[in-house]
């Protein structure tokens, strides 16, 4: 029994909270992972809190990262702290994080992944031992969750006043991020790097224009804004292939997730395992065998083809993608939806340098493939256009005769995945 | 020099609904046509260069503010419509060329007086979604494209309208847009010319003073067939209407 500290009334609403999620995936309707949630937060509106009283909390938030990120703390502190309640499937608002709390042990350790939204009322009502603040980008606009104004919640949210006890471990190489940690009692700067600007060259301190130095991270970059707000000195940074702590030591990323921006997420995930009292090289040796999350970067099996499955969600995360995938020569099927999960408006296509796939055989699919269609052709990339996602990667595979790289908007990747036979190696 | 220059005004501020998309539309239809185009992001840090057909976007209130201040000390881009540039300015864009537009809180701004419009902030929600529109001259078919946008929009007596409203809000009171001379300011941002390109190459030709030959546009095609079908029967999704205000 994990519930005889709690008073009656959240005692029945954890027990309803675990009954209709084990119902939930007994019919099969859902991954189990928030319609409970729902109901145990309707019987009880404080239960997120009297769950989460007397664990050691740490929330991860930002536009890009969040699951990674937060699967990699949670596996980084397992060894030390003890295994860690998690909302590993991305539920990422309350009902979800009830979900991950109600069915842990008294005393684990909670690692939450949060919707940027709803990040200040939990800073507020959980008071966390630490922040992991990843970086701020446009994503589905049509929520019109303006980049600033979530910015301007985070700050006001994370001040000293608000947050004293917490730690907030930032990607200082963000300005909009360093913006919103700037006032908290206990920073860690992270130089984790942005290679998506276009969203953080307004100062936010002053309006004017914020200068980005070549490279940008790590100690040879930097930015700075003629009001003198300027990137914090780093306490860690990400350089290449290596982590650069505080103390001048140079560490091994060895991970098995692919990419510069799951680099970046290891960084800021060891750095938080680490404000919370885990060793550097414990850490690090723990995330070093993650090879895919959510789904995300399995190899798996559609119709009877091979092929690797990633997310993007906007055009940071579209740009990150296609720096991995372009040095390969596999065919590239790219699926894409705009339900209100994605985005209603898939205008954001036109940030994305898809002309970077030219030489390449190309599928475009998914309930949007003809607004991705007329994006390719100006971008000058032959293509071809298959609206279902399956038959989509079986046209690509048959053109190419060996595995393919499927690259999906949210629902479009989530949709694959649902519809794959076998995960592989 | 090149036949055609096309800029793209200020993309590191108004930029934030895939706007950068017109200036690369136009420029390749240009170019597909054997016309010499240059296409030039025009960032507000530098000074703004001369062109043929200027392209505005959407952004954010400080951004758009900003955007507008530095326009009006330049005074570069009234000056290059005074001797005949082209403007499309799209939503945040469209507010900027008009006389005045609201900052985030409410007080109205002077515009760069491009186009005899007024924009207050709309009361209620902003208008999200799909938007269908007939235009009313140059005999364009009907315009398809999405709106993001929490303005009302009025027009002085003697400025005609670019469209009339037949599904979603636009300037609020049935009407889309503006047009005077060679300056178009639009609501549908997107890119709207991704979706139009018959749009795009009326821009084109008025900056070239060329015919332009057809280009074979299947894919356009197929795209407009189907946002317009989703929007006429009611499966476009995101459509939130404020109460337009009287006008
Ligand atoms: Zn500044």
């Amino acid at each position: 029994m994990t519930t005889g500290r709690l008073p009656v009334r959240a005692r029945a609403a954890v027990a309803a909270t675990r009954a209709v999620n084990a119902l939930s995936r007994r019919l099969g309707a859902g991954s189990g992972s928030v319609a409970g949630g729902h109901v145990g937060l309707a019987l009880d509106p404080r239960l997120l809190e009297r769950l989460a009283a007397g664990r050691r909390v740490a929330l991860v938030s930002g536009t890009n990262g969040k699951t990674t990120t937060t699967r990699l703390l949670a596996v980084a502190v397992g060894g030390a702290l003890g295994r860690a309640a998690t909302n590993a499937t991305g539920s990422n608002m309350p009902a979800g994080h009830v979900t991950a709390l109600a069915g842990a042990p008294p005393g684990a350790p909670a690692v939450l992944e949060v919707d940027e939204g709803y990040l200040p009322h939990l800073v507020a009502s959980l008071a966390p031992e630490t922040v992991v603040l990843l970086n701020l980008s446009r994503d589905q606009l049509d929520r019109t969750n303006e980049v600033r104004m979530v910015a301007g919640k985070w700050r006001a949210a994370l001040s000293e006043a608000q947050a004293p006890s917490t730690t907030v471990v930032a990607n200082a190489d963000d300005p909009i991020v360093a913006w919103a940690a700037q006032r908290a009692a206990h920073p860690v700067w992270v130089g984790a790097g942005l290679p998506w600007r276009q969203d953080a060259v307004g100062c936010p301190a002053c309006e004017g224009r914020i200068a980005f130095a070549a490279g940008a991270t790590g100690e040879e970059g930097g930015w700075r804004c003629t009001c003198g707000f300027a990137r914090p000195r780093l306490d860690v940074r990400l350089d290449g292939d290596c982590v650069v702590t505080a103390d001048g030591r140079r560490l091994d990323l060895a991970l098995a997730l692919p990419g510069r921006f799951n680099r970046a997420n290891a960084v800021m995930a060891t750095a938080a395992a680490v404000t919370a009292g885990v060793d550097w090289d414990d850490a690090l040796r723990r995330i070093a065998d993650v090879d895919e999350v959510a789904g995300r970067f399995a190899v798996v099996e559609v119709a009877g083809c091979a092929a690797r499955v990633m997310l993007a969600k906007n055009p940071a995360g579209w740009g990150e993608l296609l720096d991995l995938v372009c040095p390969g020569d596999r065919a590239v099927v790219v699926g894409i939806n705009a339900r209100l999960a994605d985005g209603r408006d898939p205008s954001w296509l036109w940030d994305v340098p898809f002309e970077r796939l030219r030489g390449r055989t190309v599928v475009a699919t998914g309930e949007r493939c003809r607004d991705l269609s007329v994006r390719l052709r100006y971008a000058e990339v032959p293509h071809r256009t298959v609206r279902d996602q399956v038959a989509a990667v079986r046209a690509a595979w048959m053109a190419a005769r060996g595995p393919v790289d499927f690259v999906g908007n949210y629902t479009a990747f989530t949709d694959l995945l649902a519809r794959t036979t076998r995960t592989g190696a | 020099m090149s036949a055609l220059t096309v800029v793209v005004v200020h993309p590191d501020l108004l930029g934030t609904y895939g706007d950068g998309g017109n200036g690369v539309v136009l420029a390749q239809r240009a170019r597909w046509r054997g016309i010499e185009t240059e296409l030039v992001d025009a960032t507000s840090d530098l000074p703004l260069p001369t062109g043929d057909l200027y392209c505005l976007g959407g952004g954010e209130d400080a951004a758009q503010t900003a955007s507008a201040e530095r326009l009006r000390e330049e005074g570069t881009l009234e000056r290059a419509v005074g001797q005949g540039a082209v403007l499309l300015a799209v939503c945040a864009g469209y507010q900027i060329v008009g006389r005045s537009f609201p900052a985030a809180d409410g007080r109205p701004l002077s515009g760069l007086g491009l186009l005899d419009v007024t924009t207050t902030k709309g009361r209620g929600r902003r208008a999200v979604g799909e938007i269908l529109a007939e235009p009313l001259d140059e005999g364009l078919p009907v315009l398809t494209g999405f709106e993001n946008h929490g303005g009302l929009t009025t027009r002085g007596p003697t400025t005609a309208p670019l469209a009339r409203v037949t599904a979603g809000v636009g300037n609020g009171d049935g009407t889309e847009g503006a047009r005077s001379g060679r300056v178009v300011g639009t609501y549908l941002h997107g890119p709207v010319l991704a979706r139009n390109p018959g749009f795009a190459d009326l821009l084109i030709s008025w900056a070239t003073g060329r015919v332009l030959h057809a280009l074979d546009d299947a894919e356009e095609a197929a795209l407009r067939k189907e946002r317009i079908a989703a929007v006429r029967a009611g499966r476009a999704g995101g459509t939130v209407r404020y109460a337009p205000g009287p006008s």
